[in-house]
Formats: structure tokens, sequence, C-alpha cells
């Protein structure tokens, strides 16, 4: 650290910068949307069963918290236990798919071939068989978060180029090393991108599985809500809801940072 | 000019480390259909020996380098490395590849290592070995560097160190100083030469340019535009251990100028303008 003498200008920059730095700009956008939301439904009088104001969604939250938490921790629990499921299932099956020329022929199109059936049409269908408990929920969120992480780990694992596997057979690898020093690190980007896309969708899931027969969760409380016009409380559970899908698609894009740091990031601030 | 066919230009069994016989390579089912890519080629190459193998761009060079590696199998004949015949891939040597093929998730230090890795080699060992033959290409600093953060030349030198780390007895190269620029290129062509002396590693070095292969080689082959073949091979008689003055040397020259010469009658070069 230098010590340069002070000049005023230059250090107020410093420090804007530096709140910038940390601050996203998108998370201005917000707070300026939300200041506009407040002062429109304040100035204008817009009454509370049309359109609550920011602040009467937050002291719903305050006022609703004992109820509105154990009903997220449900939702919540659905999306992991599905999503986990969901990779546990996925990944295999991609690294079969690559591997068998029987799985690539015989199964591969079907899978492809599934994602035109309407989940939602298939949701009423997997209350009869499994009942209301977790039990369907979970299902209808593996179904859709599946998908996604098949086919961008079927396109990853096949990245690896031709090049690569001269480069491996001529060091005497065998198919072990092959799989997991060449194929699956060049698998990786590929793969987190079908993994980031399924956590927006196993939120997706869980809602809608919850909106079609359940006695708990966030979906369940919406829909209730919804039934006596308690507009504020809908926005509650919605906001809820959306804090638990960022924090999912947060982690997952903190992992695949940690992961695949060869990666370049994206750069969102326009200088890259 | 000699053209060379058949059996002509082999020597005795004895002696042949390499031996490359009527090896041909027709590449099939290409959106232009068949590709002719290699005539029937032969060549014994000796242990110890440093043999370049000079022609135009698209005249099978890559492709005869494969065949030798084991990793691309001949259309016909037959290439026999002492003695047994190449049938799969080779493992007992090194390669540089034309592109250089690091792995992007590696860095260059890790990148030369994987030959280590693989191999189930001591790591500890192949490490110190490994930081060396990084040193020796310049490259002390970026050990942790990835592919993406290297330049195209550095790039290519960490491969050539990829290619060294288990001191193959046979290296293979195809265009390794090709994307070096001219002062890095006589360096490592002086530093290939000094690890030949002290290793004896028999080279297979593909390259297009003329006084490099002078330079560089025992013998060079000239091989004549696709479908390549044998179009002469040229023993090259200077003293080693060489040094970059030897290029003003008029023995090095006259060779120089006289495989130019080669390559007008082969219609590669085109003066008139
Ligand atoms: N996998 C392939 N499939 C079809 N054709 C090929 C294949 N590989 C090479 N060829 C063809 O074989 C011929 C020789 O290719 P090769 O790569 O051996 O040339 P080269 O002498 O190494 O050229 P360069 O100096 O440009 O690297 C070319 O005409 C090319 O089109
Ligand atoms: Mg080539």
């Amino acid at each position: 650290m230098t010590s340069v003498p002070d000049h005023s200008p230059r250090i107020r920059n410093d420090i804007f910068r530096r709140i910038g730095a940390i601050v996203p700009p998108a998370l201005w956008t917000l707070l300026l949307l939300v200041i506009f939301w407040q002062a429109i439904v304040t100035l204008r009088n817009i009454p509370e069963y049309i359109l609550p104001a920011p602040s009467q969604i937050a002291g719903e939250i305050g006022n609703y918290w004992h109820r509105l938490l154990p009903n997220a921790l449900v939702t919540l629990s659905e999306i992991a236990l599905g999503y986990s499921l969901a990779v546990l299932i996925a990944v295999p099956l991609a690294v079969s798919i690559v591997y068998s020329q029987v799985m690539q022929r015989a199964v591969y199109p079907l899978i492809v071939l599934s994602q035109t059936v309407p989940k939602v049409a298939v949701a009423p269908l997997l209350l009869t068989w499994f009942g209301y408990g977790m039990t369907p929920k979970i299902v209808i969120v593996i179904m859709m978060s599946f998908f996604p992480i098949v086919i961008n780990s079927v396109m990853g694992l096949r990245a690896t180029t031709p090049e690569m596997l001269y480069l491996a057979r001529s060091m005497g690898a065998n198919g072990w090393q092959v799989f997991w020093k060449f194929r699956l690190p060049k698998a990786l980007p590929s793969v987190f991108a079908g993994l980031r896309l399924a956590t927006v969708l196993s939120v997706i899931g869980a809602i809608i599985a919850e909106f079609i027969g359940a006695d708990k969760g966030l979906g369940y409380l919406i829909l209730i809500a919804g039934a006596n016009f308690d507009i504020a409380r809908q926005f509650a559970a919605i906001i809820l809801i959306t804090v638990i899908g960022m924090s999912f698609f947060g982690i997952i894009s903190w992992l695949e940072r940690r992961l695949i740091p060869w990666q370049e990031q994206p750069q969102l601030d326009g200088k890259g | 000019m000699n053209i060379m066919t058949d059996t002509q230009s082999l020597t005795p069994e004895s002696t042949a480390h390499v031996r490359i016989e009527n090896v041909s390579k027709v590449f099939h089912g290409g959106r232009k259909g068949d590709v002719e890519a290699l005539r029937p080629v032969s060549l014994d190459i000796k242990r110890g020996e440093f043999v370049s193998i000079l022609g135009p761009s698209g005249c099978g060079k890559s492709t005869l380098l494969m065949l030798l590696s084991g990793l691309l199998g001949p259309s016909a004949g037959n290439i026999r490395i002492d003695g047994k015949k190449v049938d799969g891939p080779n493992s007992d040597l090194g390669i540089v590849f034309q592109q250089d093929v690091l792995l992007e998730w590696r860095g260059a230090l890790d990148n030369v290592l994987l030959q280590a890795e693989i191999r189930g080699a001591d790591m500890k060992e192949a490490e110190a070995k490994a930081r060396s033959l990084l040193s020796m290409v310049s490259l002390t600093g970026f050990e942790d560097a990835y592919p993406r953060e290297l330049s195209g030349g550095m790039r290519q030198r960490v491969s050539i160190c990829r290619a060294l780390l288990h001191e193959p007895p046979l290296l293979l190269m195809d265009e390794p100083f090709g994307a070096l620029d001219a002062m890095t290129r006589d360096q490592l062509q002086i530093d290939l030469m000094k690890l030949c002396a002290e290793r004896d590693m028999t080279v297979f070095f593909i390259t297009h340019s003329i006084p490099e292969a002078v330079f560089l080689s025992d013998r060079v082959v000239v091989m004549t535009p696709r479908p390549g073949r044998i179009e002469d091979i040229v023993e090259i008689d200077l003293p080693r251990p060489r040094r970059l003055a030897m290029r003003e040397d008029p023995k090095f020259t006259s060779y120089v100028r006289s495989l130019t010469e080669t390559f007008k009658t082969l219609g590669v070069f085109r003066e008139e303008y």
C-alpha cells in the first residue's frame, strides 16, 4: 500500500467502486423496483387485497413465520430429495448411454422422446398411485430435473476429442483411466450446466406437485391463501420459494466454480 | 534422384530399430469418399538415429506418424519395432502431436505429469523431472498455469515436456516447433539434440522447414505431394555436436539448396511470377 496524499473526489469514487464491487448492479435495480412498488401502492392507495405493498408483505412474513417455516421445510426436503435422486439416476445413466451402444440406441431416444409428455398431466396419476404423501412430490421433482442432467452429461461425456483418446492410448491408459482422467473432467462443465438448469426445474416440480394434491408445503399455502383472497400471504410464500430457488442455484453455481477452476468465468460487468 | 520402392531402402534386419515395409494408408468413407493419404512407403530407422520427414502439407506425414505409433493401422504393409510387429497402440514411445492436446483442466506441470500418472510411475521422482523439463523449455513460473493462460508456443513446449517425461527410447514429433518464435526454436533444437545424445533416443521428426531438418537430422526423408511417397532420402554428413553457426557452413547451405531444388522439381515451389 502506498500512501498518496488524499484527494477527496478520488476517494469518494473509490468508495463507490468498492460498494459497487460488493453489491452487484442488479441488486440496485431490484431495490429501485421495490421502492417504486412501495411508492405506487402508498401514493395511489391501492387496497391490500389487490396489491399489497412490500412493507405489508414483509410484515406478513414476520407474522406468519410460524406457519411459513415448517411448510418451507417440507418443500425444501421434497426438492432436496428429488434432486439428489435425479442426480444419482441421471449421471450413471448418461455414462451407460455413452459407453453402451444398446443403451444409446434403444433407451436414449425414448428418454428424449418422453420429454414431450407434459409432466403436469402425469401428476394426478402419480397421486393415485402414491397417495398424498411425499412420494408423488419427489417423483415429480425427479421427473422434472432428471432430463437436463442426462442430456448435458451425455453431451459432455461425448465431448472428448479423438486427439485426447489418441494421447490416452499412446500412454497406455486403461478404460478406467480414460474415464476418470479424460472423459469425466472434460464432461464436468457440461454436467454442471445440466445441474444448474435442474435446480430451477426441481423447484417448479415441487410446487406443481403441491398444487395438485398436498396438505403441506409452500405450494399448498399459496393455494389456501388464494382461496381466501389473501394476496399478502401468497406473496410471502412466493418470496420464500424464490429464496429457496435462488439459494439452491447459488450453491450449485458456487460448487461449479470450485470444481471447475480452469473454466473462464463469464464476465457480467461487461469488462470481459 | 532415386525413387524408393520395395525393400531396396532397407538395411539388414539386425540394425533396424524401426522398419517400415511397404506401408500405405487409405482413409475410407469420408465425405469425399476414399482418400489415399499414403502410397506404399518403406524406411528403416536405426537406433539412436534422428530422421526428419520433409514434405508439403497434406502429403501424409502425420498419417505416417500415427501408423508408427500404432494408433492407426496401415491399409497394407507392416511396421516392426525391434523386430516386433506393431498391431496396436504402442506405449513405449513419446509423441508430440501436431496439436498440443493439453488437457484444459490441468495446469502445465500436471499436464506433463499425466504421462507418469497413467503409467503408474513414482510421482515424486516424476515431479522433479517434470520441473526440470519445464525449466529446460523456459517455462519456470508457469507450472500452475492452465492451458488457456498459455500462448500457442508455450502450450507446444508443455506437450514436448510431456512426451519426454518417461524417457522414451523412441520419440515421434509432429511439427513440434511450428508454433515457436525463431529464437525459442533455435534453443529447443539444441536442447533436443543434447537430450538425444544423452539418452540415445531415436527420433522421428516431422517438419516443414528445410534448414531445421538439415540442422537436426542424420537423414532427411523427402516426401512427394499427396498421396505421399518417399521421393528421396538424404544423408546429412555434418559433424556433431552441431552449433548454430554451422548454419552458415557451405556444406550446410548446399544441403538446404539441393533439398529446395528437389521440392522445386516436385512442383512444391513455383518461383515464376
Ligand atoms: N481421419 C482422416 N479421415 C480422412 N482423411 C484423412 C484423415 N486424416 C488425414 N486424412 C487425409 O490424408 C491426407 C494426409 O493427411 P496428413 O494429416 O497425414 O497430412 P500431413 O502431411 O501431416 O499434412 P500437414 O503438414 O498439413 O500436417 C490428407 O489429404 C488428409 O485429408
Ligand atoms: Mg500433419
